[in-house]
């Protein structure tokens, strides 16, 4: 009896998706347009929709304070966990703050709300290599909330400081020197990605022969592998467990300042290039208070409320006006020369591939073997 | 029943039985004890040893996400485990005690939420809620999640409930009518105190399945009602953190009370009825 009923609400819930997609389409040519609202306009309380302890709860009281309205925080875990909640429709929230691909994404989708830059003067602190990103190349529908890179984490106390600042590290013939000692994420997109790079193809890339090349590039690094980790990378590497490890920068980060010798870490993004991540703030298409919406994203885009927001989550800002503002040690890792080896042209960030996506699960399955 | 002993198993068996036992007990409780001694950790990394400390309580205690989320939660347990006791244990008694049209098919249906898994439960809440809140013009939130959680306890009540009433002998209820008890007497005095050890075991699933669950919760939210659990899941997003050892161990201790209380709960009523 069971899986003819579980078979029967799959369809059943495949259906009514259906349904309400196309109900979230006629919302979208709704709202095609811009809110109208004036510089520091509020209609209503703010909602915000963010990941975990990525704000300063005393940060979001303040902009209660300042603007007479109720401002409350709402988590989630994942891009994929927050996209259902807000393109069902009626989630209630102002504002979100999804990473790169996927606000292409939500702007596809018609999930989010083509923001009215008139009403968010403060825009012109973002940095120039913020601006126009691919998933928003119009520059419509987010302004950039934090952003970080991913690259390699190495124990010079272990490792010294004469290695190559190459993805060689861990896919060359060096990495049996490190044998067990060595950690990559584990993450599809990621994980190919970095292999991607080492090979010098874009990360992005959707050529089944490029996969496969990346693919055995990991394959045959496998066995010098302690694991492939993703939550606590960081951790394994200043637990001594790990030399070398693939990790996100703002982890890897607060990792090392949170050990009595930080000066014994560097984190780098090698030669070759890596991925440069940024979540953005967007407004879902039927957010109750569209104008709070806008003044909060002003607000937040301010110079010293940027520096407040980095000085807490310690990731890095999109904003130029933060910079002189953050703490020393923040600023000197964001902005030395040692941690982007290759330059602003090899980063880049994940796009969404579509039905390509599952090619790269696939392919970091079949890598491990 | 009393008389007869069951012959207690000897020799290899007797061993081997033995050794099931243990295994199962290390297999549940190392993990257990593991995170209450790293919840002491004077050290970010769970896992590594840094000397005692009673940090990771303070700022639990001092975190205003956390006490909110706990708060939250504790909200939405107790209300979504009062209503889903009183409408579970109701429609057990339907089942159990009447014969109506339509019967085999209600009994089917309130098997349906234990069945089907969480995430196709969560997606049809998350576009029944969303229709609704266009229809009626509420926003979503606690009202949301309560309804939800009630939604999948009553199933979890319902069966603990029947379980205790298809052990009850009928007669005893005949009797109270028969020495002229009316039909809500002979329930007030006589079946309530004897499947009130299935209620309370019923409540206490349904709180428990309230204060853990997270597919669901997650998907039915709205402004600012994040819950324990799911703040948690999202912490972990920046690495574990033996703060999240003490947030477990503090929901531990909290459950662990719940049961013993209402083990002391049904000692009393035992007593008191016979």
């Amino acid at each position: 009896m069971k899986p003819i009923h579980s078979r029967w609400l799959a369809i059943f819930a495949i259906c009514a998706l259906l349904v309400s997609a196309c109900g979230s389409d006629d919302g979208d040519s709704e709202s095609a347009e811009a809110a109208t609202c004036e510089v520091g306009q509020t209609d209503g309380d703010l909602a915000l929709f963010n990941w975990a302890e990525y704000i300063d709860e005393e940060q979001l009281a303040e902009f209660a304070t300042e603007f007479g309205v109720e401002a409350s925080m709402t988590t989630y875990e994942s891009n994929e966990a927050m996209l259902p909640i807000v393109s069902a429709g009626n989630s209630g929230f102002d504002v979100v703050v999804p990473s790169d691909y996927m606000v292409g994404i939500m702007i596809e989708g018609g999930f989010a709300q083509p923001l009215n830059f008139d009403a968010l003067p403060n825009f012109i602190n973002i940095s120039d290599e913020f601006r126009n990103p691919s998933y928003d190349p119009e520059q419509a529908y987010s302004a950039p909330y934090q952003w970080g890179y991913t690259g390699l984490a190495v124990n010079t106390a272990v490792v010294g400081t004469d290695f190559p600042r190459s993805w060689d590290l861990v896919f060359g013939e060096q990495a049996a020197d490190y044998k067990g000692k060595i950690t990559l994420l584990n993450d599809p997109r990621e994980t190919i990605g970095a292999a991607l790079k080492a090979l010098g193809y874009s990360l992005n890339s959707t050529d089944q022969g490029e996969l496969d090349q990346a693919r055995d590039l990991i394959a045959g690094t496998v066995d010098n592998l302690l694991a492939f980790n993703t939550d606590s990378a960081d951790e394994l590497l200043t637990s001594g467990e790990s030399v070398i490890a693939q990790v996100y920068s703002g982890d890897a980060f607060t990792q090392f300042l949170e050990q009595d010798n930080p000066g014994d870490y560097v984190f780098f993004v090698p030669e070759e290039g890596g991925t440069r991540w940024a979540d953005n703030m967007m407004i879902p298409f039927d957010a109750p208070h569209p104008c709070t919406a806008h003044t909060f994203i002003n607000w937040l885009l301010d110079g010293d409320q940027g520096a407040a927001l980095s000085n807490w989550n310690y990731y890095g800002t999109p904003n130029k006006a933060s910079l002189d503002l953050l703490d020393d040690e923040l600023n000197e890792f964001l902005t030395s020369p040692d941690v982007l080896v290759g330059g602003l042209d090899s980063v880049e960030s994940i796009a969404d591939t579509g039905d390509f996506e599952t090619n790269y699960s696939d392919a970091l399955a079949q890598a491990k073997g | 029943m009393a008389g007869e002993n069951i012959t207690e198993p000897r020799g290899a068996t007797k061993w081997l039985l033995r050794a099931n036992a243990s295994f199962v007990y290390i297999f549940f409780y190392i993990p257990i004890l593991v995170l209450i001694v790293f919840s002491f950790s004077d050290n970010r990394n769970v896992g590594v040893w840094g000397g005692f400390t009673l940090d990771w309580y303070r700022d639990f205690a001092e975190s205003d996400n956390t006490r909110e989320a706990l708060w939250n939660s504790v909200q939405i347990g107790l209300v979504a485990t009062v209503i889903s006791v009183v409408l579970g244990t109701a429609s057990a008694l339907a089942l159990e005690r009447f014969k109506f049209r339509g019967r085999a098919v209600f009994d089917a249906l309130l098997y349906l939420p234990i069945i089907i898994p969480d995430v196709t439960m969560a997606v049809m809440m998350l576009l029944f809620f969303s229709e609704a809140a266009e229809l009626f013009g509420f926003s979503k939130g606690f009202a949301t999640i309560t309804l939800s959680h009630i939604a999948f306890s009553i199933s979890f009540v319902s069966v603990v409930v029947r379980a205790r009433l298809g052990g009850m002998n009928d007669r005893l209820e005949e009797a109270a009518m028969d020495l002229y008890a009316t039909r809500w007497q002979a329930f007030r005095y006589v079946t309530l105190p004897l499947i009130m050890p299935g209620i309370l075991g019923g409540g206490l699933l349904a709180l428990t399945l309230s204060l853990d669950d997270v597919v669901i919760t997650q998907f039915v939210t709205g402004p600012g009602w994040t819950t324990l659990p799911v703040y948690v899941f999202g912490l972990i997003r920046k690495g574990v953190t033996p703060l999240i050892n003490a947030v477990s161990v503090v929901m531990l201790v909290a459950s662990t009370i719940l049961v013993v209380l209402s083990l002391i709960a049904q000692r009393i009523r035992g007593g008191d009825t016979v």
